[in-house]
């Protein structure tokens, strides 16, 4: 049993650290003490020390800290995403990516950009809210399925269904693509998934639903918590589960689709760092929620920070990475749920 | 406390249950049986508010469940449903802790020491407190069970319902969650509905049953009405047969198993060619244990045994350890102890008798070892008999080719009883005390068993076909042995004083 306070000193550790070296590192490089300088002034308002290199300031506070913190942002909102519907499914390898809700999003996306729709009243929501739309009536195709395949809802049928479903949507994506035609690069880039170039602009975008789905999903981590032990237990122990159920598959999917409106497609981060922080700091969503969020918005910051340095100046899709990292880490799940399964 | 009224649903708008009808009061042990499929379970879930009535009401103290909230119902009824594999390693402290769930009001609630304490003291009555920190599902299923339960208790429900509590369970742990869950009902008026497979333990530990087929209700009444050989052989289509058990008022089912083999099933016929006789022992050896009732040193009250032995022990024998000695004896000459009759007796048995009575349908073969050394007077009212305990002197066999009710057994030893009276009457045996007509010796024997094969017998009163072979073979042949007895004593006499 670690402390509580442990538990969180050692993530947001992890956190700041790999924000500043994340700042700091690129074609010039900033140290590490004008960063905090920098920060430290925006922060409070004040003026700038007199010693800070002014190219360093646009550096920081222009181009990297917008990446970064989006960054940061888009990896928390998968990472607390897929902990929630790993903890409602009881299936560890559940994540918005493998169920499809990334695909379903980008959906919506890459129609909103295709035919050009813009809600007056939305503006520059428009977006992050029809890929919302988009991800939420995925995921709920793909439990209606799963079920329809199979009434106990296995795992394996979930994530089957979730695949295909993620095919299908993918060929519509191509579909759509091929008939656009031109800014086929820029497009195919945003699908691969990266947080490049977007500037506070797109901070501003997901913050919001960032802060929504967050906080409907701490609502409810007892509820997940009960719900772990699957739904039937979760009602005798006074669980509103139809209810409940609903509340965090429509937090999951605001999270998704925010991220995926700002940074495209990024798979895996929602299946790694829950599994990850459930093996460090125990299954209970209390914690284990927030400790996702924080240990997610480190790794994308680190993954990202790897896709533009890797094989500088060439600056890889963030979403190749995790792929990488995240299929592997799939596969190895996989087994040993198989393995224990077998005994 | 629990009332259930006209209840009936299932899944799909399929009807599963049907018109089922009953109440549980406060502290109640209540138990559901019935064969695979007979709706137990589904009623359990509609119960608990899993499933949608489609018909009927179900009330806890007058209120319909429909009308609670998730959360109040969690706190009224709490359910044990069957063990399901674990997705995530939680403790079991905090998978006992999420019991108070219901308890709890919104998210900014938190732990409170009323909370802890339960937990604590709900851990400690199901012996899990020792290993709270470790994984459930580092745990045993019969563990795992006992960690749900507590979840299940520390929802400090007024109605718990249980599928199947003991699947799974080692008998041991069988016992002990049964035990845990009486005495919850007994002292804390817990009230229990318990979905049980096995109709023995429902019988042990339920107040009433309630028994289905086809989500119908068949009966519901105490465990010694509902568990009625006929009741049960009609739901479960299987032959029973209903016992006592051996230590308290409840009844016990026993399967009867299905076509024997071959040997088995072979005819047995008690008869002379199995008897063998020697100065030391008499021994019957019967090819397939017989039921027996007697009164032997080994193998006394009812039980089966194939070996039955009939021994001389010296008149002086000493009588303080005559069992463990018996059993050594026996040991010795290969009898197996747990499948012998074991008697003695103090008189030559040269004087032995014996015959077969044939019967419409049935026979008998009596064995007498008789000596009349000791006799008394069985109604004479000064005191005991004086003096160190002697062994045995009329043991009396009495073997039936027949199948016996067991009230027949006991007609058999009463009606073989009246017929040794009238034996030593007739010929002249007096109490040496009293000096008054002799009724037995002090210290006589008898064994009755039978093939439980053939013919079924009823009674053994004198009136019966068997009541008079019992009571005309013991006759002839004890009055046999005894003249035999008395033969020799004069001729040991006549050549003493010679």
């Amino acid at each position: 049993m670690k402390s509580n306070l442990v538990k969180y000193t050692l993530s947001l550790a992890f956190l700041v650290s790999t924000m500043l070296i994340a700042v700091s590192v690129g074609s010039v490089a900033v140290p590490i003490p004008e960063i905090i300088k920098i920060i430290g002034s925006e922060l409070f308002r004040l003026p700038v020390a007199a010693d800070v290199d002014s190219m360093y300031i646009s550096i920081v506070y222009d181009i990297r800290l917008p990446r970064v913190i989006l960054a940061g942002l888009v990896g928390a909102s998968l990472a607390i995403a897929g902990a929630a519907f790993q903890g409602l499914l009881r299936n560890p390898l559940a994540d918005p990516y493998i169920l499809g809700v990334s695909s379903g999003a980008s959906v919506g996306a890459v129609s909103t950009l295709f035919f050009n729709i813009s809600i007056p009243f939305l503006r520059m929501y428009t977006l992050p809210i029809l890929s919302i739309i988009a991800a939420l009536a995925t995921i709920m195709i793909v439990l209606f399925f799963a079920k329809k395949v199979d009434k106990t809802m296995r795992v394996e049928s979930i994530i089957l269904t979730g695949i295909i479903f993620s095919s299908f949507l993918g060929s519509i994506i191509s579909l759509i693509i091929a008939l656009t035609g031109e800014e086929l690069q820029q497009i195919m880039s945003w699908l691969l998934g990266s947080v490049s170039m977007r500037g506070w602009r797109y901070v501003g975008i997901i913050l919001p639903f960032l802060i929504i789905g967050c906080f409907l999903l701490l609502m409810n981590s007892r509820e997940l918590n009960a719900m772990s032990f699957g739904e039937e237990r979760a009602q005798y122990l006074g669980v509103n589960v139809e209810k409940r159920k609903m509340l965090i598959l429509a937090s999951g999917s605001i999270l998704t689709g925010a991220a995926v409106a700002v940074s495209g497609t990024i798979g895996f981060v929602g299946l790694v760092i829950p599994h990850l922080a459930r093996k460090l700091w125990g299954p209970d969503h209390m914690h284990l929620l927030p400790l996702s969020m924080i240990t997610g918005a480190g790794f994308l910051i680190l993954t990202d920070l790897l896709s533009r340095t890797i094989i500088s100046p060439q600056v890889l899709p963030v979403g190749v990475i995790t792929a990488l990292v995240g299929a592997p880490v799939f596969a190895v799940i996989l087994i040993k749920q198989k393995r224990k399964a077998a005994r | 406390m629990l009332n259930v009224e006209n209840v009936s649903g299932g899944y799909d708008g399929e009807k599963i249950v049907k018109n089922i009808h009953f109440s549980v009061g406060k502290g109640e042990f209540f138990g559901i049986l019935g064969p695979n499929g007979s709706g137990k379970t589904t009623l359990l879930k509609l119960l608990s508010g899993l499933l949608e009535l489609q018909q009927g009401m179900v009330k806890i103290s007058n209120i319909s469940i429909t009308d609670l909230t998730k959360k109040q119902l969690a706190k009224k009824v709490a359910v044990l449903p069957q063990l399901s594999p674990q997705a995530f390693p939680y403790t079991v402290k905090e998978t006992v802790s999420l019991g108070r769930y219901a308890h709890h009001r919104g998210f900014f609630q938190t732990w409170t020491e009323a909370d802890e304490k339960i937990v604590q003291e709900v851990m400690k009555q199901t012996n899990i407190s020792q290993f709270q920190d470790n994984s459930v599902m580092e745990h045993s299923g019969g563990e795992q069970q006992r960690i749900f339960l507590a979840q299940a208790l520390v929802q400090q429900p007024e109605i718990l319902l249980l599928d199947e509590p003991t699947n799974h369970l080692d008998l041991a742990y069988q016992k002990e969650l049964l035990d845990l869950l009486r005495t919850r009902a007994r002292q804390e008026e817990l009230t229990v509905v318990a979905i049980l497979h096995d109709l023995n333990l429902a019988s042990l530990y339920c107040d009433r049953i309630l028994l289905m087929e086809q989500g119908e209700a068949r009966a519901i009444a105490n465990p010694d009405d509902v568990l009625s050989e006929e009741l049960i052989n009609r739901v479960y289509h299987t032959e029973v047969i209903k016992q006592l058990h051996a230590q308290i008022a409840k009844p016990q089912l026993h399967l009867m198993p299905g076509k024997k083999n071959e040997k088995e099933g072979a005819k047995v016929k008690i008869d002379e060619a199995l008897l063998s006789f020697s100065s030391e022992r008499i021994v019957l050896q019967a090819k397939q244990p017989l039921k027996t009732l007697s009164s032997g040193v080994i193998g006394a009250g009812f039980g089966w045994y194939s070996s039955f032995v009939n021994r001389h022990v010296d008149a002086n024998y000493n009588c303080t350890n005559h069992r463990e000695e018996m059993q050594e004896y026996l040991s010795r000459y290969d009898f197996p102890v747990s499948q012998t009759v074991g008697m003695m007796t103090a008189v030559a048995l040269e004087d032995h008798s014996y015959g077969m009575y044939e019967g419409d349908g049935f026979s008998i073969m009596i064995v007498v070892t008789a000596g009349v050394g000791n006799a008394v007077d069985s109604t004479r009212m000064d005191s005991p008999v004086a003096g160190p305990v002697k062994p045995g002197t009329i043991n009396t066999w009495i073997f039936i080719n027949g199948k016996l009710m067991d009230e027949a057994y006991i007609q058999a030893i009463i009606t073989a009883t009246e017929a040794k009276a009238q034996v030593l009457r007739d010929c002249n045996v007096r109490d040496a005390v009293t000096k008054k007509q002799a009724t037995g010796t002090s210290t006589d024997s008898i064994l009755v068993a039978a093939t439980q094969q053939g013919k079924e017998i009823d009674y053994a009163g004198t009136a019966t076909e068997l009541g008079y072979l019992i009571g005309r073979g013991v006759y002839q042949e004890m009055k046999q042995s005894i003249q035999n007895y008395f033969k020799r004593k004069e001729m040991h006499d006549h050549l003493s004083l010679n």
